[in-house]
């Protein structure tokens, strides 16, 4: 059973008792515990159950790289799934739940997963669950959901706030131990603006567990002095709790800060991402302590040597009375001279290696402890907790093994520097034969734009393995980062000693020669319940690529990506296929480093901020009058008005007819606008647009299609010729920014030395649509210019202010109505919406929406970018062959539009479609024909674009492009519905309604 | 001229270490013309007092200034009333040079971001070094706000103003107002 120690714990103040609750049971830890340190010393050694087979499972590791101490933390709003119990800093109050335990930690009818494993073999979501496919959605997928239940998702909005912090720094250094500390402060006194990060609460790393000593005093002092020392720096900024996440090109770097996660409800924000441009990046990230294969190395209890270290030293915290502790190195005899010192007992070293008699080994048995050498650990006794080992040979196949009786088991198979944010954007590793592990290779780091090196190693994560090589090596990569980066530096490193430490043995299995029994009981990933026989099992099947066997094993996928487990997996695969291990490689070191809140990605992008909305200057006057929206873009658009009692449709019918019969008003200031000038304006859009503008006479508007290089339909508007240089250009309301950067471009790329300038006015100006039989009557109440048929004719505009209001004033109809639109400066558009709806009233002005804007334009035959196009149609297609000029040398598309395919006469072309029964057509619906297509599907003939119900004219009307459809006039074709019902409809003219245009030139 | 208004009018708001208010009508002209053109020089110095701008820089001259937009575009601040005329002046003084003169006073909002957090304001939203060394009087920056395109400045007094377009006025508003209800980051040496 685990335990809190009367003494020790040089991270927590005993004095400050905090509450959590876990799994129901209310228990105590101190200030400074983890949530991991607190179950321990609570006596929680059962924290999961394993994702596979639902073995019991404990805490293995003191950081981030546990795999098992996944909880769900928190409360309803407050929710969040898989937090890692060894990064989670302990509170008042903290309630956390284990998210893999069904239906109890305790008892758990899914173990019987365990003796069913023979069953679930590598790869088996792929071999068993393939056939047949319907039991997939109705029976694998919901048992597999309830028995391999990870964290469950929250069931509500989540009540913290994040965001982000922009910081541009000269060096980053990632990684607050004393390597980060050093590179710091080389960086920091050659000037250089410095950001150092730390993911934990406290700074200085592992030194200080470790004893080590610098400067002559121990390694707290020092990290102590170094801190006041940066402090002091004003170009240095230190973050704890902020782990480096990943590494980008161009020297972007993302910091994730928890600023609140300790004291939940301050009204803190809660996650803090910083994005941060460096010059240069110091990686001092430390390294990660390997696991030993041996049977039964996941039972509660058995714990990697440092982290149990960490335990005892940082937190007071003992996982047993009891230790057995099993190495290849001589790292782990800080552990058992640890666990001595707290007073813990140690039966037996077990040490991989045929003799072990350094420095370390020789004090641990010089206070008594027996070391075992050339041995192993057969199995580990006991379910949910250590009871006791079997001992055997290091070189054998296992036999019947030695018992010895301990409560928990400390394992240490060597250190793997933690490469991650080097390999983030390229970095290359090199194996070390010495230390069993790969390390960055100088020569191949991650580089920036100019071929040159941004990101550097400090320390530990470079493979240097002593305390004085890593402060030297910290120094090193904080001078050059500082040099790279522009600044005079010193590589002054404080002074330490390497402990001495006899060579590591690379051990992969334990034993040696263990039978299948004993393999199908090693894990190497506890996250996924990955064991050394399912990589062995893969590789028989003719897996040899460690990134597919990954995805085959599951072996380092998921929460944690094998932090643990990718070297021990790799090692076996590299074994098992009598390869080397830097052949086999490792799988791609992938941002973020652990896993990062949504909410912090996220950061003030959500709620009414989610996105940006564009508002029209008549935006708040449509909210405040019944308005049904309809996203545009990033606009809002009234789709219509509807008034109390009624539907949609009801409104649209209603809208539609008051303008026709009346006076109607639409805001139509998303409409784009660009304004062209210069000497070639008029030659910049006979290119441009399909037909020549360069004709086109100030004061007078024109219609125009624009068509991209493949000839298709792209947009389409009026351009109003302003003077002899200037054009106005009206795009659809979702173009105009693509217009305008399709302009540019041209300008820029392809015809640079024609002059001709562009600007976006799109909002300079409001835009206002005066639309019906009354629309000039209303016009000339209000006053001031004359908008006579003879002054303003048909496709005429004119300047001038009415009512007192600057506005232009365009003779265009978009709806067959008599017309007008008034462009009015954005802050006087709804001063002048106003006094049109108050003059308006004896004609009962009806503001309309879209959908009205869309029956009416389609009552005309009016294309519709977007409806009739889709990226696939010709302007010849919708019978817009009038719109394309033939005296044209060029213009954009005209080439392609000549190609063999875009002038057959098989092109589906634009007709007008009413249903016999005068009911309105599906949208989008297909027109089939006669027999089938290869894949045994009914041949089509044609789909309909716009359907609406016409109120106008009493029936559903629809335009549509059908083969031959221009030379079928009257014909009555078949049109299927989704639900498969036949529509029967004639082909008749796209323009039903004033087919002479009488109404809108009056 | 009947009463133009702004969007959205008159909003503001107080933070515990920044002030976000919107700034009221300002007259903008967007002027595209070849830098290097000689005519230049003097129809800017006429409009606004100011010489030309280099890169990224704003010059000022009372309630005047010209900022430096791109290689062939500069914004010209003047007050609201005298925006036509500006426009006007520009193109008689510029007759026969080509250019676009544009009154893009009505397209835009402008806000002020004060206090002294007005730097982690900013930085919270914009890909910009807004530490006081790479950042100060003079130094105009076009960039993004969140998701929607800004471009800023800043005074003597640590005042920065913020232009966008007018439609996402409220967003931009309420995403700096969100970003000035933060806490203190700490992270700019103050100034």
């Amino acid at each position: 059973m685990s335990m809190r120690l009367e003494q020790g714990g040089r991270l927590i103040n005993r004095e400050k008792p905090l509450g959590f609750v876990f799994d129901s049971n209310r228990l105590k830890g101190f200030e400074g515990d983890t949530l991991a340190s607190a179950l321990l010393g609570a006596g929680k050694m059962l924290v999961n159950r394993s994702y596979k087979y639902h073995r019991p499972r404990g805490i293995v590791a003191s950081g981030p790289e546990e795999p098992n101490a996944l909880v769900g933390l928190g409360q309803g709003a407050w929710f969040e799934p898989d937090q890692r119990a060894t990064t989670t800093e302990l509170f008042d109050g903290l309630t956390a739940m284990p998210q893999n335990a069904w239906p109890s930690l305790g008892f758990d009818v899914m173990a019987v997963n365990g003796w069913m494993s023979k069953f679930m073999p590598a790869g088996f979501y792929y071999k068993t669950f393939i056939w047949p496919r319907a039991f997939w959605k109705h029976v694998y997928e919901p048992v597999i959901r309830e028995a391999a239940a990870s964290g469950r998702p929250p069931q509500e909005p989540d009540a913290d706030k994040y965001e982000h912090f922009y910081a541009f720094v000269d060096v980053l250094v990632v990684g607050g131990g004393i390597a980060g500390l050093q590179a710091a402060l080389t960086a920091g006194k050659s000037g250089a603006r410095v950001l150092l990060m730390e993911q934990t609460a406290h700074w200085g790393g592992r030194a200080p567990v470790d004893g080590a000593e610098i400067d002559g005093k121990p390694a707290d002092d020092w990290i102590a002095e170094t801190l006041a020392a940066l402090e002091a720096m004003e170009n240095v900024t230190l973050r704890n709790r902020t782990m480096g996440a990943g590494v980008f090109d161009h020297g972007y770097a993302l910091g994730y800060e928890r600023v609140a996660d300790h004291t939940p409800g301050d009204g803190r924000v809660r996650h803090r991402l910083w994005r941060i441009r460096a010059k240069q990046i110091v990686t001092a990230t430390g390294a990660i302590e390997r696991p030993l294969s041996f049977a039964g190395n996941d039972v509660p209890g058995v714990m990697l040597a440092s982290a149990m270290r960490d335990y005892v030293v940082n937190y007071g915290v003992a996982p047993g009375r009891k230790v057995v502790v099993v190495t290849n190195n001589d790292d782990a005899y800080r552990t058992v001279l640890a666990l001595i010192d707290a007073g813990l007992e140690v039966p037996v070293v077990v040490d991989a290696r045929e003799r072990s008699d350094g420095p370390l080994a020789s004090e641990a048995m010089r206070r008594g402890v027996a070391v075992e050498c050339g041995a192993a650990i057969m199995k580990v006794k006991g379910k949910k907790r250590v009871e006791g080992v079997m001992l055997c040979r290091g070189n054998g196949t296992g036999g019947a093994g030695a018992p010895v009786e301990c409560d928990a088991v400390a394992m240490s198979g060597g250190w793997s520097p933690v490469v991650h944010l080097w390999s983030h954007c390229g970095g290359k590793l090199k194996w070390s034969e010495e230390n069993a592990h790969f390390y960055p290779d100088p020569s191949r780091a991650p580089t920036g734009a100019q071929g040159e090196a941004f990101v550097r190693t400090a320390g530990i994560a470079s493979g240097a393995m002593g305390t004085g090589s890593v402060l030297k090596d910290a120094a090193a990569a904080g001078a050059a980062a500082s040099r790279s980066a522009g600044f005079k530096a010193r590589a002054a490193a404080a002074k330490a000693a390497d402990a001495e430490e006899w060579p590591m043995k690379p051990v992969w299995v334990m034993p040696e020669q263990a039978l299948p029994e004993l393999r199908s009981k090693m894990f190497l990933d506890f996250q996924n319940d990955v064991k050394v026989a399912d990589i062995q099992l893969a590789v028989q099947e003719g897996y040899e690529s460690v990134e597919l066997t990954k995805r085959y094993t599951t072996l380092g996928m998921a929460n944690d990506q094998g932090k643990l487990s990718n070297i021990n997996g790799l090692a076996i695969l590299a074994d098992s296929l009598g390869a080397e291990i830097p052949q086999v490689g490792t799988t791609t070191f992938r941002p973020p480093y652990q896993p990062i809140s949504f909410g912090s990605i996220a950061g003030e992008a959500r709620g009414e901020i989610f996105q940006p909305l564009r508002r029209t200057p008549m935006h708040d006057w449509h909210e405040h009058n019944g308005v049904a929206w309809e996203p545009v873009g990033h606009w809002r658009r009234p789709y219509c008005y509807p008034k109390p009692g009624e539907d949609h449709e009801a409104a649209v019918a209603r809208e539609v007819l008051a303008t026709r019969n009346s006076l109607g008003l639409l805001d139509a200031s998303t409409l784009g606008k660009l304004v062209v000038k210069g000497p070639d304006a008029g030659r910049f859009l006979d290119m441009l647009y399909t037909n020549k503008m360069s004709t086109l006479k100030p004061g007078k508007c024109r219609y125009g299609l624009m068509c991209n290089e493949n000839g298709f339909l792209s947009d389409d508007g009026v351009v109003a010729r302003l003077d002899e240089d200037t054009f106005l250009c009206h795009t659809t309301s979702g173009g105009a920014d693509r217009i305008h950067g399709w302009m540019e471009d041209w300008l820029q790329c392809e015809w640079w030395d024609w002059k001709v300038y562009v600007a976006n006015v799109t909002e300079q100006w409001g835009q206002i649509a005066v639309v019906g039989p009354n629309a000039r009557k209303l016009l000339e109440k209000l006053g001031g210019m004359d908008v006579s048929k003879e002054a303003l004719p048909f496709m005429g505009w004119v300047e001038g202010e009415l009512d007192g209001i600057t506005v232009r004033i365009f003779r265009i109809s978009f709806s067959g109505e008599l017309s007008y639109e008034l462009a009015v400066p954005a802050g006087e558009a709804m001063a002048l919406w106003s006094k049109l709806l108050v003059a308006g009233r004896e004609w009962s002005i009806t503001p309309y929406g879209t959908e009205a804007l869309h029956i009416m334009r389609a009552e005309k035959g009016f294309i519709m970018i977007g409806d009739e196009t889709d990226g696939t149609v010709i302007p010849q297609d919708l019978g817009l062959g009038w719109a394309i000029s033939k005296k044209k040398d060029d213009y954009l598309g005209k080439r392609a539009q000549e190609r063999s395919h875009m002038v057959s006469p098989d092109r589906w072309k634009l007709v007008g479609l009413e249903t016999l029964d005068g009911s309105v057509l599906p949208d989008g619906a297909y027109a089939v024909g006669k027999g089938v297509n290869g894949n045994g599907q009914r041949n089509t003939i044609g789909r309909v674009t716009s359907t609406y119900m016409s109120p106008t004219l009493g029936k559903g009307i629809a335009m549509g492009l059908v083969h031959h459809g221009p030379d079928r006039m009257g014909e009555v074709i078949k049109f299927v519905a989704t639900d498969e019902s036949v529509i029967e409809a004639k082909i008749v003219s796209p323009v039903f309604y004033d087919p002479d245009g009488e109404k809108q030139d009056v | 001229m009947s009463d133009a208004v702004t969007a959205p009018k008159g909003a503001s708001s107080v933070g515990p270490v920044a002030q976000v208010e919107e700034r009221g009508l300002q007259g903008m002209v967007t002027l595209r013309a070849d830098l290097s053109e000689p005519a230049l020089a003097g129809a800017v110095k006429a409009a606004t007092g100011c010489a030309l701008p280099e890169t990224r820089q704003i010059l000022y001259n009372g309630d005047r200034a010209v900022a430096w937009m791109s290689p062939d575009e500069l914004l010209l601040l003047v007050p609201y009333v005298d925006t036509v005329d500006v426009v006007a002046a520009l193109e008689a003084a510029l007759a026969g040079v080509h250019h676009l003169a544009v009154d893009v006073s009505d397209a835009r909002a402008s806000f002020a971001i004060s206090g002294p957090g007005a730097r982690e304001v900013l930085a919270r939203l914009c890909p910009v070094d807004l530490s006081p060394v790479a950042f100060g009087p003079g130094e105009i920056r076009r960039t993004r706000l969140a998701q929607v395109p800004a471009a800023f400045w800043t005074d003597e007094a640590g005042r920065f103003t913020l232009v966008c377009f007018r439609s996402v006025a409220r967003y931009a508003f309420d995403a700096l107002v969100g970003a000035a209800s933060g806490d203190k980051v700490g992270y700019f040496q103050e100034s």
